[in-house]
């Protein structure tokens, strides 16, 4: 959030169902995908993000954002089911423990300069749908990709003093009525 | 497409790598477990990690002895059970114990109070590891010393396995309440804040500017129902960890999910007082004038 108000953003905390109608995009961050699963349904998120992204929201997913959005996931628990908003399978914590997290620089396509990415724990897309664009990679496995709507980073963009990625996906354009 | 072969320029066990683990955590409860079991009951409850240790503090305050680090069997048994982080407690200033724990691939180790001291005056360096470090604190100053030590997340200590909340509490409003005072010094005044609180100036000079710990701030020590979780993120924690306060309870299954979901919905009384409901009896607890050892008096 601190990243986006860095943006001259206005930014919202969302805990509960109601206040997704007050955003026009939605920021899913890191944390423990499961324990994000879990809250989703006990908050009754579930069903007001789903139509939010059918009505065309602009969504981040970032880290276990990432895995919440994506339409499969690989290694997590069975009960844990993502949201579907991007046609992509994801491995969670695909490089190992923390002690196997790590910073590095990372060529973006559309960027001049390497992004310096902290990965933590980190999932990798293991493959993407059709309408899916891959924008990064670290040993060939993909970290970055999007849709017009989606975009999903197996990083932490707000951890680094690089806005790039949060202006890519300010500069998603909302489809559909979604205002 | 990108494309680039980072192998050779991949840092691990940086700064932020290690306080990001603990950024992910904010907003979530860590939970103490001794069994795989335990673990997967706290991960089903919607725990963010869970905290190896042999025994639950209260069970530690009642049998006496040593209290060390867990078995190493055990730990990779807990591993194994659950997808969330794995953290374990290693004594103070044991700084084998917590190679131990490196070596297993633990995601956080815990320099905790809560196991018996292995040294009477220092903690160990935690910049030589690169698994990332909790450490225990009941003012500001134990804080910043422990963050020069190199810890990347602060708990409050608490009072360990007395689920009296009470210490906890007087810890979180004091860093907190210090920090804020902090915040209102001149230049001049933070050296005698340095001063003050016996700790390294550029910490104090950096709370006083930015008005916040350098690293995420956690509370533990003495939780045990919905209500103190809502209260302890209402003073200002960050996240929260529950040890005894589960497994000690009638119930740990609901309880934990409802110290969740409190957690998470910390300013609104409606969801808590929804949660709160039917979870049997919470662990009995302790007065703090009836208990024999301080937990939180260990450490320097």
């Amino acid at each position: 959030m601190e990243a986006l108000s860095s943006l001259g953003v206005e930014t919202l905390e969302i805990r509960k169902s109601e206040d997704i109608d007050k955003v026009d995009r939605l920021v899913i961050p890191g944390g423990e995908s499961t324990a994000i699963s879990m809250l989703l349904d006990w908050n009754g998120m579930r069903d007001p993000i789903q139509k939010a992204i059918a009505a065309g929201m602009p969504m981040f997913g970032t880290c276990a954002g990432m895995i919440v959005l994506a339409r499969e996931v690989l290694d997590g628990r069975e009960d844990q089911t993502p949201l579907g908003a991007i046609d992509i399978t994801v491995r969670r914590n695909a490089f190992g423990r923390q002690v196997d997290s790590f910073e590095t620089n990372i060529e973006v396509v559309g960027f001049d300069d390497p992004f310096p990415s902290v990965f933590i724990r980190a999932p990798i897309v293991e493959s993407v749908g059709e309408g899916v664009e891959v924008f990064a990679t670290v040993d060939d496995k993909i970290v970055l990709c999007g849709t017009e709507l989606i975009l999903v980073a197996s990083f932490h963009p707000e951890l680094s003093n690089d806005r790039r990625i949060h202006e890519m996906f300010l500069s998603m354009e909302a489809s559909g009525t979604q205002g | 497409m990108a494309e680039q072969n980072t192998e050779d320029i991949k840092m691990t066990g940086t700064v932020k790598v290690k306080r990001g683990l603990a950024e992910m955590l904010k907003g979530g409860v860590i939970m103490d477990v001794v069994t795989p079991d335990q673990a997967k009951i706290a991960e089903d409850a919607g725990a963010v990690a869970v905290m190896a240790l042999e025994r639950v503090p209260a069970d530690i305050r009642a049998d006496g002895g040593v209290a060390r680090m867990s078995d190493p069997e055990m730990i990779e048994g807990i591993q194994e059970a659950v997808t969330i982080p794995v953290m374990a407690k290693a004594r103070i200033g044991h700084f084998a114990e917590a190679q131990v724990l490196e070596a297993l691939g633990v995601d956080y180790v815990d320099e905790s109070e809560v196991l018996t001291p292995a040294d009477e005056k220092h903690h160990i360096d935690k910049w030589a590891f690169e698994v990332p470090f909790v450490c225990g604190a009941t003012n500001l100053g134990e804080a910043l010393r422990r963050i020069s030590e190199g810890a990347c997340m602060i708990r409050s200590k608490g009072e360990a396995g007395t689920g009296n909340v009470v210490q906890a509490v007087r810890h979180l409003r004091t860093i907190l309440g210090d920090i804020r005072k902090l915040g209102q010094a001149d230049s001049a005044e933070v050296f005698d804040w340095a001063k003050e609180l016996q700790a390294p100036l550029p910490l104090v000079q950096e709370v006083a500017s930015t008005g916040r710990l350098p690293v995420p701030m956690f509370c533990a020590g003495g939780l045990a129902t919905p209500a103190d979780a809502a209260l302890v993120m209402q003073l200002g924690a960050e996240a929260v960890f529950v040890g005894s306060g589960i497994f000690k309870s009638e119930n740990p299954e609901p309880r934990a999910k409802a110290i969740v979901e409190a957690t998470t919905n910390f300013t609104r009384p409606e969801i808590i007082a929804k949660v709160s409901r039917g979870l049997g009896v919470p662990m009995t607890g302790i007065g703090m004038d009836e208990i024999q050892i301080r937990l939180e008096d260990r450490g320097w």
